[in-house]
């Protein structure tokens, strides 16, 4: 079992960090219309996600990746089960992708409205959508004895998956407001700040919701309650969230930022921490739960996967890292001149 | 309609689409290295404005092979559940090797490549686009392996209800794999090389930007010959391997119905599935068959009557699809041959310059064929000799979610293609920027209105 559990970590920890980097990049396409009153503005805000959106959406398919090969029981389960709404995430990450490279390609302002919208559109559904779908994983889905979701798309949309989807739309603008305030200058760096900060507040009022009802409609805390160590898992958000309101005072983004990556992550290993063994729990039986016992792959495999990680996720993670810091400037006039910007 | 046919017409669907984009991204990754590299060692300034004019075809073209991808691996999980969680454990790790190995590097430095023109040193922003072209040939690698092992499967063992990893070594050794690796990338590199000469006979032909596209052409010539010449006979060696490991594709290729020892070839052929025979074969070639399949004239083909009939793919699409690739194979050389004679005076010869933008459909032409060898003819299994396809689709989805997801894929890939195909015109044919203006973007002024951003560039 050894094994597996890594696995089950390396794979909390993965969607944690696609959730971390991605969020900001969906999170800035979500505040577009709050936050750019102009052509300017908005490209500035383009350009704060340019070099880095890409390389941050490869982490989505690392993790969709790693759930077919360390666990192929559960990617079979959850990519079927969750048919519609990962195909509706789908059409909107391909919109949000293309927008990015068309939309200064024709020298027209309908031409760039078109874009635009797809891009807020493909960056707040996928927000909204990741949220219902990971509150609803957290919960169980009615998984049947064949590995079957007997529930459709609206059986999603219960109160505690719409409250996951609120919860990640918020994360991931504060997110967004934050990097903005990293990478702009100006007007628009003020007016981030400013919506960091409301945003600040929501987030903190939805978590304290999000875990309530999490304690009403999830077994999550079970392993909590067994085993009181874990509680400190729940520090990460609780400090992250705090350290990113005092960065934000003394207008420190870049700590801001990465305390609310922090913040992120933690929401996320909370989830999966309490859902161990299981990676994807029925709701109508625990023993028809796709769990690391029934779903993982054989130990060939996982040893394998684990050496090709535990050598290249760390040597991804040192260039992505120097990325971050080379291209971490602020978007200036002479920025949005140079001919290859968004 | 049902679930099995609508999931295969959506991945065939949306494979097409996604393959469209990804054979110009592996060689024309390439070619802009090249030609950024030529820049940073000779500091002539025409090569960095070729590499920021093929760099731009380059983007537009693979923004779409990005998005498009991600929709191919949801749906192995989505579409076809049962295939993953019986093949997963041999299958999903080439999937995850490639987005570790491959996707991680082709996206991020991509994007360095993008934004760092005067934020990196000159050699360092080369290596950035290096970086991306190795990555891209790298993933094309993982993923043929992946397909590799569905057309023939190695080292593995069926342990309870799954097939699980027998040998690692055996599944990144694969003869068949790597013959579909080499096949795909000669394709790909051929291809990219019809797109640069196609693109700068048609500037060249109306006298524009001569030294430039002049340059241009002089790379991509010799480029496209050589592999041209190499899928000649590395085509028949993957046919060879088909012969070996998937006798009822061979059967299907030629359309081949009786078992016979020294099976001629035949020039031409009209196959009649229903009957099982063919209406018209004219022109044989004596034991030429035997021969290219199993360098034997005497050597015994199997024909499709020895197989029941539903193990046996479908005939008519499948030979068509090959003869077809094959005469594009052979057409691809000659017209290579005939642009590296002319590769340093590509003007004096009118006609070939006439000819070269009309070459551009057909590498892509032959690779959508050749997948449709490659795919159809596998059928009816997922992966040969080992899993029906009709075992291999998700039981808990309902037909109106698949049709849901197809037709919103038929629109948006419609759009998004008919979007890009424009795009790429466009900009082909508007040329490099002129001279003047290459390196001083930051001595634009910039407007609110946006507009001054883009005609900056015009």
């Amino acid at each position: 079992m050894m094994l597996e559990t890594i696995w089950f970590v390396l794979w909390g920890v993965l969607w944690a960090v696609y959730f971390a980097l991605d969020g900001y990049d969906l999170g800035l396409g979500t505040l577009m219309p709050l936050l750019a009153k102009n052509e300017t503005e908005r490209r500035v805000m383009y350009n704060a996600a340019g070099p880095f959106w890409d390389g941050n959406q490869v982490w989505l398919i690392t993790a969709g990746g790693v759930t077919f090969a360390a666990f192929p029981g559960t990617y079979a389960a959850l990519f079927s089960g969750l048919y519609t709404a990962l195909m509706l995430l789908l059409f909107a990450l391909i919109l949000r992708g293309v927008s990015f490279e068309f939309r200064r390609k024709v020298d027209s302002a309908a031409w760039r409205r078109v874009w635009d919208t797809c891009h807020v559109l493909g960056s707040f559904l996928p927000a909204l959508l990741l949220g219902v779908a990971f509150a609803n994983i957290f919960k169980g889905i009615p998984l049947n004895a064949q590995a079957i979701n007997e529930g459709t798309l609206l059986d999603l949309l219960n109160p505690y998956g719409l409250a996951g989807g609120v919860l990640f739309v918020l994360m991931f603008a504060l997110h967004g407001a934050l990097w903005l305030g990293v990478k702009a200058q100006g007007e628009i760096a003020r007016r981030a700040a400013r919506a960091a900060a409301g945003l600040w507040l929501a987030l903190v009022v939805m978590m304290t919701l999000f875990l309530a009802l999490t304690a009403y409609y999830t077994r999550l805390f079970d392993n909590y309650l067994a085993d009181p160590v874990l509680f400190v898992v729940l520090l990460l958000p609780v400090a992250g969230l705090l350290q990113a309101r005092r960065a934000l005072a003394q207008e420190k983004m870049g700590h801001a930022w990465a305390a609310s990556a922090v913040a992120i992550i933690g929401v996320t290993l909370f989830g999966v921490t309490g859902m161990f063994p299981a990676l994807l729990p029925s709701s109508i039986d625990p023993a028809f739960s796709m769990t690391i016992a029934n779903s993982a792959s054989s130990p060939k495999t996982l040893t394998i996967m684990l050496g090709v990680a535990l050598v290249f996720v760390p040597i991804v993670i040192a260039y992505q890292a120097w990325v971050h810091v080379t291209f971490s400037y602020k978007v200036t006039e002479a920025d949005l001149a140079y001919e290859e910007a968004y | 309609m049902d679930v099995l046919l609508l999931s295969r017409l959506q991945f065939a669907f949306t494979t097409f689409v996604h393959f469209i984009f990804v054979p110009l991204t592996l060689g024309l990754s390439l070619l802009v290295a090249y030609m950024e590299n030529r820049y940073v060692r000779t500091g002539d300034a025409e090569y960095k404005r070729m590499a920021k004019f093929w760099g731009k075809l380059f983007l537009i073209n693979f923004a779409l092979g990005v998005v498009t991808g991600i929709a191919l691996e949801f749906q192995f999980g989505t579409n076809w559940s049962r295939y993953s969680s019986y093949v997963g454990d041999v299958f999903g790790s080439l999937l995850a090797i490639e987005a570790t190995l491959a996707f991680f590097l082709e996206s991020t430095f991509l994007a360095v490549w993008i934004f760092g023109w005067k934020r990196l040193s000159p050699k360092l922003h080369n290596v950035s686009i290096w970086l991306v072209a190795l990555a891209a040939n790298l993933s094309a690698f993982w993923i043929l392996m992946a397909n590799g092992w569905m057309q023939n499967p190695v080292g593995y063992a069926i342990r309870g209800e799954r097939a699980e990893l027998a040998s690692f070594t055996a599944l990144v050794t694969n003869p068949f794999a790597w013959q579909q690796f080499i096949h795909t990338l000669c394709a790909a590199y051929i291809l990219s090389g019809f797109f640069v000469m196609g693109i700068s006979a048609w500037h060249l032909a109306r006298g524009r930007q001569v030294s430039f596209f002049r340059k241009s052409f002089r790379i991509a010539a010799p480029f496209t010959l050589v592999f041209a010449l190499v899928m000649v006979v590395q085509g028949h060696m993957h046919g060879a391997e088909v012969a070996r490991t998937q006798p009822t594709k061979l059967a299907a290729m030629e359309s081949l119905w009786e078992t016979r020892t020294r099976a001629p070839q035949f020039l031409f052929l009209i196959p009649d599935p229903a009957n099982e025979r063919n209406r018209l074969e004219l022109l044989p070639i004596p034991g030429a068959l035997s021969l290219l399949a199993f360098h034997s004239m005497d050597a015994e083909v199997q024909g499709l009557k020895d197989f029941a009939p539903q193990d046996r793919p479908p005939v008519m699409l499948t030979f068509i699809s090959f003869r077809t690739m094959v005469a594009l194979g052979f057409l691809f050389p000659l017209v290579a041959a005939w642009a590296w004679v002319r590769r340093t005076d590509p003007e004096r010869s009118p006609l070939m310059l006439r000819l070269l933008p009309w070459m551009i459909p057909l590498p892509y032409l032959a690779i959508q064929l050749g997948w449709i060898v490659a795919e159809l003819g596998r059928q009816p299994w997922i992966v040969y000799g080992m899993m029906r396809t009709e075992e291999a689709f998700s039981p808990g989805i309902a037909t109106g979610q698949v049709v849901f997801s197809l037709v919103l894929f038929a629109l948006i890939y419609t759009l998004l293609v008919a979007v890009d195909i424009f795009l790429l015109a466009h900009h082909g044919r508007k040329g490099p920027e002129e001279r003047h203006d290459v390196d001083d973007g930051s001595a634009t002024a910039t407007q609110p209105g946006g507009a001054g951003f883009t005609t900056a560039t015009a």
